[in-house]
Formats: C-alpha cells, sequence, structure tokens
C-alpha cells in the first residue's frame, strides 16, 4: 500500500472546503495573535533592550514570531481537528468506504496542516513586511522555512493524536509542550547567551529551535553550516515521525 | 474454472469460512455468505451478533483473521481500491460535514471517488433530486431535520453509481414516513440492478425488503433463504398468542402436537401452527368457554428471528 496523491488530495479538499466557509473567521486571530506580541513584547519590553544578538529587539523577536504562527496553525490542525475528525465526526471511517486508504488520510491531513500553517505564518510575513521588519528580498527565504514548521509540527502533533487515550490529554500538549517551546526555544532571547554549553546540547532536541534558527538567518541574510543541520533535523524528525504515524493510522482505522 | 467464473458473474459477495477475532473474543466465527447479484440481501442478528464486523470485513477495513471475501470476483484485500470504487457504504452513524450543505456534502465525497466536474454537480444534482433534498440542498447540514441527514448519508454512498450498496441500520430512529420513502428508494436502485446488502433490527423491514435474508447469531450464519421460505420451513404459516401460566400450558397443551414450535416471553405464549383452528377450539375447552383473548395472525419473519436466536425462556420445541 502506498500513497495515491489524487486520494490523498481529495482528503485535503475536504477540509479546503470546510476552512472556505468559516475563513474569514478564522485568519482574524491568526493575524492578530502574533501582532500582539510583536506590540507588547517586541516595541513594549523592548523599548528597555538596547540590542539583542546583535540586532535591536524588534529585529531578533520578528523572525522567531513567524515561525510560531506557523507552528501553531499546523498544531491545532492535528491536535482536536485531527481529534474530532477521528473519534467523534468518523469522517476517516466514510472515507474508508471509498478507494481512499489510511495512507491517504495521513498525507492529506498532513499537507492541510502545511497548509494551514503556510496561511498562519504567511499572514505574519505580510504584517512584518508592511511594517518595514522583513529585509526584502533575503526575508523572502522564510516562505520556505513557514511550510517545513509546519511539517515538522503536524508530524508531532499528528503522532500525539494518534496515540492519546482521550481529548482532554491535550491540554497537556499545549501547556506542557508547545508553551515552554514557544518560550525557550531562542525567540525571545538568544539560548547560546543564557546557557551553560553543556545544555546548549540538550537544547538543540528542542523541535522550534530549528525553524527559529532558519528564519533568523533568512532575515539576517546569513547562512553558516548551522543551516544544514537545522535543515537535517527538521526533514528528519519529520520522516521519522510520519513513518511511525503511518503505523499508528492504519491500526486505528482498520483492524 | 468454469464454474467458478459463472459463480463471479452472478454472486457479488463471497464470504467462505470467514472468522473474525479480536483478542480473545470471536466477533465472526466461521462464517459462510453468498449474495447475489441484483437482489436485496438482508444481514439480521441481535446487537453484537457480527454483523457491523462482517460488513467491515466485505468493504476490506477489517481483514478476517482466517477465510477469505470475493467480492465482484476480487480478492478485497488484494483489491481495496478497484472493489470500493465499485460499491458504496452508508455507515450506522451519519457522516456529514455539518458546516456545510448536502450539495457540497456530496461533492466533497465525489472527489473521494475522483469524479471531476461537470460530472461532480451533475451527479450531486441527480441524488438531490433522487433522495428528495432540492428543498434544502443549500442549507447547511446542522440545520437539517435526522430523515434529511440520513437521506444526504444514502445520497454520499450513491456518488459513484455504485454496483453494490451496503446499508448499516439505514432506518433506525426514523419516522414511519421517511422509512416508506427509503425503502421505495432501495427498491427502485434494485429494479435499475444495484445490489443492496443491507443490515437491520426491523424484522418487518427485512421480510418488507429484501429477496434473501441471512440470520446471524454469534458470528454464525443460522439460517439463510427468502423470508417465505424461512418461516415456512423454520415455523408455520400461522402465530397463535395468548397469556397463560406455566401451570395453564403444561395442562392445555398436554399431547398437544400440532404446533412446530413454541416460544414464550413472560405470561406471553406464542405456538406456530399449522392450522390455528384446532389450537383455538381446545382453549376454549380448556377455559370451558371464551373467556382468554388469543391472536391469531400469520407467522412472520420476526418470529422466525426470535425462535432461532431465543428470547430467553423457550418453551419445548
Amino acid at each position: 500500500m502506498s500513497v495515491s496523491v489524487p486520494h490523498a488530495l481529495a482528503v485535503w479538499c475536504r477540509n479546503a472546503a470546510m476552512y472556505r466557509r468559516t475563513w474569514k473567521w478564522n485568519i482574524l486571530p491568526n493575524f492578530f495573535e502574533p501582532v500582539f506580541y510583536l506590540f507588547s513584547i517586541g516595541i513594549g519590553v523592548g523599548a528597555y533592550v538596547a540590542e539583542m544578538g546583535g540586532t535591536t529587539y524588534l529585529e531578533f523577536l520578528a523572525p522567531g514570531l513567524v515561525c510560531v504562527a506557523a507552528m501553531n496553525g499546523a498544531s491545532f490542525e492535528v491536535t482536536y481537528n485531527i481529534y474530532v475528525r477521528l473519534i467523534f465526526e468518523k469522517s476517516y471511517d466514510a472515507m474508508l468506504t471509498t478507494p481512499i486508504e489510511p495512507d491517504d488520510v495521513l498525507a492529506g491531513e498532513v499537507l492541510w496542516a502545511v497548509t494551514r500553517a503556510s496561511i498562519y505564518g504567511g499572514c505574519f510575513f505580510i504584517v512584518l513586511a508592511l511594517f518595514g521588519l522583513a529585509p526584502l528580498p533575503s526575508a523572502l527565504w522564510v516562505l520556505l522555512v513557514i511550510p517545513m514548521t509546519g511539517l515538522l509540527f503536524a508530524s508531532i502533533g499528528v503522532v500525539f493524536s494518534l496515540r492519546i487515550p482521550n481529548i482532554d490529554f491535550f491540554s497537556f500538549y499545549f501547556t506542557l509542550f508547545l508553551t515552554p517551546l514557544f518560550l525557550f526555544s531562542d525567540v525571545f532571547f538568544p539560548l547560546e547567551e543564557r546557557l551553560a554549553r553543556p545544555w546548549l546540547w540538550v537544547a538543540e532536541a528542542l523541535p522550534l529551535l530549528h525553524p527559529v534558527r532558519l528564519a533568523r538567518a533568512a532575515f539576517r541574510g546569513q547562512f553558516s553550516p548551522v543551516v544544514l543541520w537545522d535543515l537535517f533535523y527538521i526533514l528528519g524528525v519529520s520522516f521519522l515521525l510520519l513513518v511511525w504515524a503511518r503505523r499508528s493510522v492504519r491500526q486505528r482505522l482498520t483492524n | 474454472m468454469a464454474i467458478k467464473e459463472i459463480s463471479a458473474a452472478s454472486t457479488i459477495v463471497t464470504a467462505r469460512s470467514v472468522s473474525k477475532k479480536f483478542g480473545e473474543r470471536v466477533a465472526v466465527d466461521n462464517l459462510d455468505l453468498e449474495v447475489p447479484a441484483r437482489v436485496c440481501f438482508g444481514l439480521l442478528g441481535p446487537n453484537g451478533a457480527g454483523k457491523t464486523t462482517t460488513l467491515r470485513m466485505i468493504y476490506g477495513v477489517t481483514r478476517p483473521t482466517s477465510g477469505t471475501i470475493h467480492v465482484f470476483g476480487m480478492d478485497i484485500n488484494q483489491h481495496l481500491r478497484s472493489v470500493r470504487s465499485r460499491l458504496g457504504v452508508t455507515l450506522q452513524q451519519n457522516v456529514l460535514i455539518e458546516t456545510l450543505s448536502p450539495k457540497e456534502n456530496l461533492r466533497v465525497f465525489g472527489r473521494y471517488h475522483l469524479l471531476r466536474e461537470p460530472e461532480l454537480s451533475r451527479r450531486a444534482d441527480e441524488l438531490i433530486d433522487f433522495l428528495e433534498l432540492r428543498s434544502h440542498a443549500n442549507v447547511p447540514v446542522r440545520q437539517l431535520s435526522g430523515g434529511f441527514q440520513r437521506r444526504l448519508a444514502i445520497a454520499l454512498s450513491l456518488m459513484n453509481r455504485p454496483e453494490l450498496l451496503i446499508l448499516d441500520e439505514p432506518t433506525t430512529g426514523l419516522d414511519p414516513a421517511v422509512r416508506l420513502a427509503l425503502w421505495s428508494r432501495v427498491r427502485e436502485l434494485r429494479a435499475r440492478g444495484t445490489t443492496v446488502l443491507i443490515t437491520t433490527h426491523y424484522m418487518d423491514e427485512a421480510q418488507r425488503l429484501c429477496d434473501q435474508v441471512a440470520i446471524v447469531a454469534a458470528g454464525k450464519v443460522i439460517a439463510a433463504g427468502a423470508p417465505a421460505d424461512l418461516i415456512a420451513t423454520r415455523l408455520a404459516p400461522e402465530t397463535v398468542e395468548f397469556d397463560c401460566t406455566p401451570q395453564e400450558e403444561a395442562a392445555l397443551l398436554d399431547g398437544f402436537t400440532g404446533a412446530s414450535r413454541r416460544l414464550r416471553t413472560g405470561q406471553r405464549l406464542m405456538l406456530y401452527v399449522e392450522d390455528a383452528s384446532v389450537l383455538i377450539e381446545r382453549i376454549r375447552n380448556y377455559d370451558r368457554g371464551d373467556r382468554r383473548p388469543v391472536f391469531v395472525r400469520p407467522t412472520n419473519l420476526e418470529d422466525v428471528f426470535l425462535a432461532l436466536t431465543g428470547t430467553g425462556l423457550e418453551g419445548t420445541a
């Protein structure tokens, strides 16, 4: 069994059809949430910070928030939304009465989560560009980082969603996983200036750290070999998790 | 080889010695089933008899622990996509996108079968008419009544013009008018050559709709055939029902051999007989007059079902 692209796209189309109906209401909070962070922390707190990581605080903060927006976009989709479709709406049971296979369901859902991440991240990027906070053209590289961030957090979230016994576990996922990642992944302060060397190695395990570093490299137009490690981490971890998710989705949908 | 080909052409579903175990629990136990082409076939049985598991194995979502299933002459586990492209399934629970209209739901579902425009819209339109959804075709599904939603669920499973339509308890919880309307749609489909495989708890539904039925209990087929034949061979044409105590029953029916079977639920006793008048006379004699209400009616599939699957205390048969 393998993925059939047209069938995976049919799954994607289902979600897109639903989103088309509600996007006007959905997209506004996506726009505003990172903008509030930008204003409160970037401009408010930033007024007391002379420089951070070699730039103004606002310039330091902006690229990380793009990744956070993408992370949130993907995460909501593959946690609550997938769980509701799986357990309550039984959408996948209906799909599996057609030529759609579990692999197609997984591929379609991950692709959709990447799409949502791209909408969230892309919107915020446009805001930054309008404020003159995205140095063009080099910052445009971040448009590749956004879908990769989506892919990574879609893969993590989908494995989690397929493995938990009930919906209450998502509060752990958000408060004990995503929130600390948000706070400690180089978004608000440079980890390498605050952590002792041995801890820096441990910090390399944090998933959000890698997209944030890539985004910052794009905004600064400075690419070091670390970029390759970040790319390898994002794609490698996503791949391994998706292999795992593929087994899980088959176990959940067929027996 | 020639025989095999012929049977493949006239038989839509063939299950041979199919078993399914979930851990220690046996859901389906060495089941044999043959669904001929162009009939309405009923799979009947009490809750937990293995009906839904059997259906899931037929469309390939559940894999048998042992045995083989062929649909359209193809082994389901080797030709999943091509078999599923030719069948439609209405699940027990309606799976609808509540924020979208019936029309949009149909188009989303049609894409699962890779239908493209203009066929996608044309087919959605046809089904909106066929299942009488026109008046609410553009209203969000969450505003529709249960009957509308059920009809839409059935419409979805018809998007790909299936040769085999599988309906898992299609009329549970629907009002009588909607049930009647659905039955007529099912008959119409069958008349156009669609094979229909249906599970139901309602024996009147099975009797009126199905050309053939299989009664399943504890994962096994315990009786199969046309409803009328089952009634004739398993029971008797007339059913006599009345209330009596077990002591009265023993005295009243002492030496009586006319009943093919007796069934007791609480005070109610049912006897299946060739000729009810003999028994009625016996009851009148015992009561010394017309004192006890006695009902005589034609035996139906429900009686066969109850007699075969048991209702607890059963009289000597």
